[in-house]
């Protein structure tokens, strides 16, 4: 490798992505909210599609050219993201009245056409913090709630973990893949919008929390937490809250079983309650 | 001395090297105070992929051993890592797949419920533990998880949306300390110190220096630069990582995992150039598999820095490429689609999503992008107990190993200047250590050498609060004019960006988001894969502009709530002076090792570069200053590492290809 020219280093992560045959642009309309308790407003922006736009490369075009429809000037507009490729969880919204992540959503198969309108809502069911920027701390405070974790003797070294039939080991897998996105609990009817967090021990968990009760009830170091995690979800904001919708399984974007999570941890509950009630304990 | 209860460490960074280090802080009983730009499971941990390596039963039955696992690393680094603190690594290894296995990640498992395992690049056994292929997404939950638990008892506090924006250091030279840190509120916009007796960077890597990248829009560099900028060496800067298999977008470059290959992946293009038929319709013979036939020995299973020349070179120098493209195939049609969900499902699905092809039924199309900095904040260590008068020579596999794995023998166990950096009571761990990886990584090293710093150095770290502090010194009792000087200094930096924005104009000369994206691609161009003289030298004169234009930089914000252009554009800053390090030292290594590939200085230099270039920053003229430091091979001889390379052409139509 000694003939490499000099000329050539440069399309180095550029490969022949193929330009489309006429350039076109989208419309982004894009509601937006200058902090917690100020009015919102919607603002549009035609933006010129990039070969593999996303709605994020799209959001950042915005950002280092924001300048309305009407040619007025504004500010970038806010936005929470993170991995780019729907691992973190941290890009949700509510794209043309569906909530989902936005790094996946590929302009060319979503909005095809020149001049398609694409809707950019904040989710609903969180604090906004700035334009499409909510705050999902109640998520991670209602997984500290239920104990979320498998209660080890310390990190210094004491052998393997038990072992697992690898059917079983899928099953947690696919439980343990849930990213915190909070997809499923803003497509849920009884999962509702609580900024005051004094009263968040009685608000609904959803989908996500019970889920990975029912993950660390699956584990066997992880079950010693069990009659504490049931105890907290068979009370209020607890799996008696969910009013079957099932709507959480179909927006969750790693396709996670939620509703044999909830059936999972109903079925748990009952059985606790139950022995509960015979056994004093 | 034994410590007061008001003694806290703060963390900086909440991926697996923070979360890492937060758990063993607190399992000690004392406070961390962890700080994160993004709740800390939205982490860039989460992007790994493929597994984390360690010695384990079945390959020590094959005649692997950890001593096996050290000298791979230090191989694949070509000579350039810290071989004690590697040895160390690789011997606490086991322990560390023990560990995660009982805080319940699923790792995959055989039929009898054993963890399964898996190849990887840089090694011919299988050494590599994973969980489908998200594997540092499991990993990180596990310690995401652990850190739940203690912060529920009160003893970690999370400050997540937090920006780390300075360290605090209080006094002269050697008798400097860092006593804190500044940070702020990227919601409310708060500016305030936090005092701390010591301080652990774990901010990752920073590869949105070159724009696009594999990393998350998070890993910019940034708190590294700052404390660089604050009088920490960065050391290696011009090791930066390619990734050989990628698939580019808009926004970034997303991984495909180098276990698609330990899987069974096959790199190949059409021996025709510019064929223009499906790859499905391309029969066996007249596909070139070039890893193959130029490494036969390791195959496609290469370390990252020759996969990524030898792909660049078939596809820029020869025009091989698919399609006469920037492109090779990474072929898994061949296996069992079952078999692909269960192995490396997790990487399907990106595909899928993101090209919108199934690659279980058609070869993916792929190219390098940048992945990883083995170069980061210089860092220090105490050896352990193994020290031989003449270093080891080339291992065998089988053969008795120099040294047994047991705790201590590469690193002092606890000692307190582990992973510490050249300013007393700082410490780096995870990406941003730069001890570890040398001039390359090896594949499903970077999760190991993350999570062992924060348990093996983290104890170090307890272990200087509580007998090399004292108690005058202890952060609590510091006078706060100490703290208030910096939290004035980042103050004052804001101040006069919030201010620009009434400047008004629309200029892409001074628009941060324009200035960003020319640094990317500048330093994609001259900083990656090859390098020369005259390139480098042309793009430290373009740094110097974008320098130049970044001191007039105008905001389009100039809210004071949740300004995220703000800090974006702060960043861009701090990108741009770890860019010119990133350059000159790519310049002034007139030699090419591992990663670094220079067109112009084609060969290894032993006798003149085997050493780590460390930089330092003279804050009053804004200049850099680079001085090169012996690498300590006292455990290993250098050895020549071509991995078996023998020539091969695209028409030699007759080579076997093997592995089919």
């Amino acid at each position: 490798m000694t003939n490499l020219s000099e000329e050539k280093t440069t399309p180095m992560i550029a490969p022949n992505t193929p330009e489309p045959a006429k350039s076109r642009t989208v419309r982004f309309r894009i509601k937006r909210t200058d902090g917690p308790g100020k009015n919102s407003r919607w603002e549009s922006f035609d933006v010129p599609v990039e070969p593999g736009a996303n709605v994020i490369s799209c959001l950042q075009y915005i950002a280092a050219n924001p300048v309305t429809i009407e040619g007025k000037k504004t500010t970038p507009v806010v936005w929470d993201s993170g991995c780019l490729e729907e691992v973190c969880g941290a890009c949700s919204m509510v794209i043309n009245g569906r909530v989902r992540q936005s790094c996946s959503c590929l302009i060319d198969q979503y909005a095809p056409n020149d001049g398609d309108v694409i809707t950019l809502e904040p989710m609903t069911k969180f604090p906004v913090i700035r334009d499409l920027w909510v705050d999902r701390e109640r998520l991670f405070y209602h997984l500290r709630k239920i104990q979320a974790w498998v209660p080890i003797d310390g990190t210094y070294s004491r052998g393997p973990g038990p072992r697992e039939d690898p059917e079983h080991q899928q099953m947690r897998y696919k439980l343990s893949t849930c990213m915190s996105c909070g997809c499923c609990l803003e497509a849920c009817p009884q999962y509702t919008l609580e900024e005051h967090e004094e009263k968040w021990d009685e608000a609904f968990v959803g989908a996500a929390v019970l889920s990975q009760a029912r993950y660390f009830n699956e584990h066997e170091t992880g079950k010693r937490l069990k009659s504490l995690r049931l105890d907290v979800l068979s009370g209020p904001g607890g799996v008696n809250d969910c009013g079957n919708a099932q709507n959480c399984v179909k927006v969750c974007p790693k396709e996670i079983p939620l509703t044999e999570s909830i059936a999972a941890i109903g079925r748990s509950t009952t059985l606790h309650s139950i022995t509960k009630f015979f056994t004093g304990k | 001395m034994s410590g007061s209860a008001n003694q806290r460490i703060a963390i900086v960074g909440g991926g697996l090297a923070g979360l890492a280090a937060a758990v063993r802080i607190a399992e000690s009983g004392m406070h961390a105070d962890l700080f994160s730009l993004v709740p800390v499971k939205r982490s860039h941990s989460v992007c790994a992929q493929g597994g984390i390596n360690a010695c384990n039963d079945i390959a020590r039955q094959q005649g692997y051993s950890e001593y096996e696992h050290f000298d791979e690393t230090i191989y694949g680094g070509d000579y350039l890592g810290d071989q004690h603190p590697v040895l160390e690594m690789a011997n606490w290894a086991p322990r560390i797949i023990d560990l995660l296995d009982r805080m319940g990640v699923p790792f995959n498992r055989t039929s009898e419920g054993f963890r399964d395992l898996r190849l990887f690049g840089g090694s011919l056994f299988k050494r590599t533990h994973f969980s489908g292929a998200t594997t540092g997404q499991q990993l990180l939950y596990a310690l995401d998880e652990q850190v739940r638990r203690y912060e529920a008892e009160g003893l970690v506090k999370k400050y997540e949306f937090w920006e780390f924006l300075w360290p605090v250091i209080d006094g002269e030279g050697e008798n400097s300390r860092c006593v804190g840190i500044v940070a702020q509120d990227l919601r409310t916009m708060q500016i305030r110190s936090f005092r701390a007796d010591a301080v652990v960077m774990a901010t990752g890597g920073p590869g949105l220096v070159f724009g696009k990248s594999t990393n998350s829009v998070m890993c910019n560099g940034g708190a590294a630069s700052r404390c660089y900028q604050a009088g920490a060496w960065y050391a290696n800067p011009e090791m930066i990582q390619v990734h050989p298999t990628a698939i580019p977008g808009a926004d970034k470059c997303r991984l495909m995992s180098e276990s698609a290959r330990g899987e069974g992946g096959r790199v190949w293009v059409p021996r025709k150039p510019g064929d223009s038929r499906k790859p499905s319709q391309i029969p066996e013979t007249e596909r070139w598999y070039f890893l193959e036939e130029k490494y036969p020995k390791y195959g496609n299973l290469v370390p990252r820095d020759i996969a990524t020349r030898e792909i660049f070179d078939v596809c820029v120098n020869q025009g091989m490429g698919v399609g006469g493209g920037n492109m090779v195939y990474l072929d898994l049609t061949h296996k069992d689609p079952e078999y692909l969900t269960t192995k490396l499902g997790g990487i399907m699905e990106i595909y899928e999503k993101f090209v919108g092809e199934d690659p279980r039924y058609t070869p993916m199309k792929i190219f390098p992008a940048v992945h990883y900095s083995m170069g980061g904040l210089w860092t220090t260590f105490t050896k352990g107990s193994y020290n031989p008068e003449t270093p080891y020579g080339s291992h065998k596999s089988g053969t008795a190993t120099p040294i047994d794995s047991e705790p201590g023998r590469g690193m002092a166990i606890g000692a307190t200047n582990n992973a510490m950096t050249n300013i007393p009571g700082l410490y780096a761990f995870g990406e941003v250590n730069f001890a570890y990886h040398g001039a390359t990584r090896l594949g499903a090293n970077a999760l190991l050498s993350c999570i062992f710093d924060g348990l093996f150095c983290g104890l170090g770290v307890v272990n200087y609060v509580k007998d090399e502090v004292t108690p005058e010194h202890r952060a609590e009792n510091l006078h706060a004019s100490i703290y208030d000087r910096v939290v004035k200094q980042e103050q004052d930096k804001v101040d006069r960006l919030v201010q620009s924005a009434s400047q008004g104009g629309s200029d892409p000369q001074t628009n941060p988001y324009q200035i960003a994206r020319e640094l990317g691609d500048e330093m994609t161009a001259a900083c990656t894969v090859v390098k020369t003289h005259d390139r480098l030298t042309k793009c430290i004169e373009n740094l110097r502009q974008l320098r130049d234009r970044y001191n007039r930089v105008r905001l389009s914000d100039d809210a004071i709530w949740t300004n995220q252009s703000l800090s974006f554009t702060r960043a861009t800053g701090d990108m741009i002076i770890l860019a010119e390090l990133i350059a000159l030292a790519s310049l002034e290594r007139k030699e090419s090792r591992g990663s670094h590939y220079r067109l112009d200085f084609p060969e290894r230099d032993d006798a003149n570069f085997l050493k780590t270039c460390t930089g330092e920053y003279d804050p009053a003229t804004g200049s850099h200053r680079i001085l090169w430091r012996e690498v300590d091979t006292s455990l290993v001889k250098p050895r020549a590492r071509t991995y078996g390379k023998v020539e091969a052409a695209p028409e030699k139509k007759t080579i076997a290809t093997a592995n089919a």
